[in-house]
């Protein structure tokens, strides 16, 4: 009688998750489909692999996103964490406005957060490229930092920070002895949302560069109609989120 | 009292040193957050030759050939169709989120996870892995034609872009409306049904009220980036539905026309802020970061 009353909500589980796995499953089963069409499965080749890894248009975005991805998370990370600390210790008023303004990237439309950064780039004058691409994504990267720091000092005991310099301490020692390592899971916290948005971002760097990330090359490539190549690397995207994701909770799992 | 005194003055004299560290993010954040915003309101109201006008919020009313106003037209499109797909999600979502926070799933933590894993990819993957499913002669067509049915046109429909969205936002309806739920006092359902609430009166009572405010970070997370969506109605919308993301997109990367463009962000905007206010009195902004 209980496991009957189970069945139907378990069922209802299994059909969400197969929607979302669905279209997934079926770019990994086109990716290794023999013609270029989406119709009916002609036979099993790597083919499309082999040419997207040697298409250079691709290799190019992989390393425009990759190396954004990595610099904007460890600029945004520490620049992050610095000013957390030095909106804990201000003046509640100054908490208050920094923090709101703080909440506009995260709040705005990704469309508008783009195009109003791309105006204060045309009108300085600044050409728009790689440079312009990471400032941008420091900027989104930045509050995400903010507020997975913020709440891990509020929990903080102050007192351990004060028993650090009564004991002679000085206060960069004490900050980078006392204070960093317990505020240390909402860094790394972050600096993974950090990763993610930049990895997956297309709105903001598409107006605020003229070099193409992944998601600009499949933006501009499916406009113009439906390609393999795109399977194939959104195959080995997918893979390589699952096995950051199974690393991260390996290693949450080892830590306790 | 005094000696507390002196203690509190050492800690304001170091902690006064420490919040000097936020000091250059004071000037990132004017530089590219509150310069770039003041500079979409200040062109919106401009024309090209830095004059004030109200021209571009006129040109916002201009009525097409048939008399119809292309652009509001546009932008309530958009707001329909984003409200349409919020709703899918609250009604479909809503279930999961339920089902996942009762007691008697095991790993919950698990399936929650594995609902999350799709949004960890590409968003452009994820939308553009539907054109080769709802595509012409895509896998729906194939399929369909093998019972004798179709082909359906099913790119270029307004459902083809609704579902675009509540398949891309799905996942952040539920997550939020899971972790309020799943922090719910358990003791409070129990407490209701000792004191003889039906599972439906438990229901009504005690966990719709107490997830209202996941409900409400849930809406905010699916409406807005639904409403402000170009990527969709661009690869699923096959240039016959357009929004107001692309009227944006048009204006700063075709036509060139930054003041009309921040016009048309402005207006945007202030509809989300609105929309936002409506159903979101005690949305809880900082679970949005999760």
């Amino acid at each position: 009688m209980k496991k009957k009353k189970n069945g139907l909500p378990i069922l209802y589980i299994a059909l969400i998750i197969a929607f979302l796995y669905l279209p997934i499953l079926v770019m990994i089963l086109y990716s290794f489909n023999e013609t270029s069409a989406t119709g009916p499965f002609t036979g099993f080749t790597v083919k499309w692999y082999e040419s997207a890894f040697r298409n250079q248009k691709i290799l190019d975005a992989l390393a425009v996103t990759f190396s954004i991805a990595g610099i904007a998370t460890v600029v945004s990370t520490v620049f992050g964490t610095l000013t957390a600390i030095g909106i804990f210790n201000s003046r509640m008023l100054t908490q208050k406005i920094v923090t709101n303004v703080t909440y506009v990237p995260m709040l705005n439309p990704d469309i508008v957060t783009g195009i109003s950064i791309m105006l204060l780039f045309v009108y300085a004058g600044i050409p728009r490229g790689y440079m312009t691409m990471l400032m941008a994504h420091i900027t989104f990267c930045l509050p995400y930092v903010i507020f997975s720091v913020l709440p891990k000092l509020r929990q903080l005991d102050p007192n351990l920070y004060e028993a650090a310099l009564d004991l002679g301490a000085r206060p960069g020692y004490a900050l980078g002895r006392v204070v960093i390592p317990q505020i240390m899971p909402g860094i790394i916290t972050g600096a993974l949302l950090a990763f993610t948005m930049s990895i997956d971002d297309f709105a903001i760097s598409f107006f605020t560069s003229d070099e193409a990330n992944l998601s600009i090359y499949v933006y501009s490539a499916a406009k113009r109609g439906i390609k393999p190549e795109i399977n194939a690397i959104s195959t080995v995207v997918f893979f390589g989120v699952l096995a950051l994701l199974i690393i991260i909770n390996f290693r949450k799992k080892k830590e306790n | 009292m005094k000696k507390k005194a002196k203690n509190i003055g050492v800690r304001a004299d170091v902690n006064n040193r420490n919040k000097w560290c936020a000091v250059p993010y004071y000037v990132w954040m004017i530089i590219f957050i509150v310069v770039p915003l003041v500079m979409v309101v200040f062109f919106s109201f401009t024309d090209s030759d830095y004059h004030f006008t109200t021209a571009n919020y006129e040109k916002f009313l201009t009525r097409g050939a048939n008399g119809e106003l292309i652009y509001v037209t546009t932008l309530l499109r958009s707001l329909g169709l984003a409200l349409i797909a919020t709703l899918i999600c609250l009604i479909v979502g809503y279930p999961v989120a339920l089902i996942l926070s009762s007691k008697r799933i095991k790993r919950s933590d698990l399936l929650i996870t594995a609902i999350m894993l799709p949004t960890w990819m590409n968003f452009l993957l994820r939308t553009y892995a539907w054109m080769t499913i709802i595509g012409r002669n895509g896998l729906l067509d194939t399929l369909l034609a093998l019972i004798g049915l179709g082909p359906v046109e099913m790119i270029g429909t307004n459902g083809a872009i609704i579902l675009g969205m509540v398949y891309n936002f799905l996942p952040f309806m539920i997550l939020p409306i899971y972790s309020v739920m799943a922090k719910m006092d358990h003791s409070l359902v129990e407490a209701a049904t000792d004191l003889g609430a039906n599972p439906l009166q438990v229901f009504l009572r005690v966990k719709l009220p107490l997830s209202m405010s996941g409900i409400a970070t849930g809406i905010t997370m699916v409406f807005m980036p639904a409403a402000s969506s170009f990527v969709i109605p661009n690869l699923l919308g096959g240039n016959k539905v357009s929004m107001i993301g692309n009227t944006i997109e048009d204006q700063f990367k075709s036509a060139g026309n930054y003041n009309f463009g921040s016009t048309i962000a402005m207006i945007l905007m202030v509809c989300i802020l609105l929309s936002m206010l409506i159903f979101n009195g005690k949305g809880d902004k900082e679970e949005m970061i999760m």
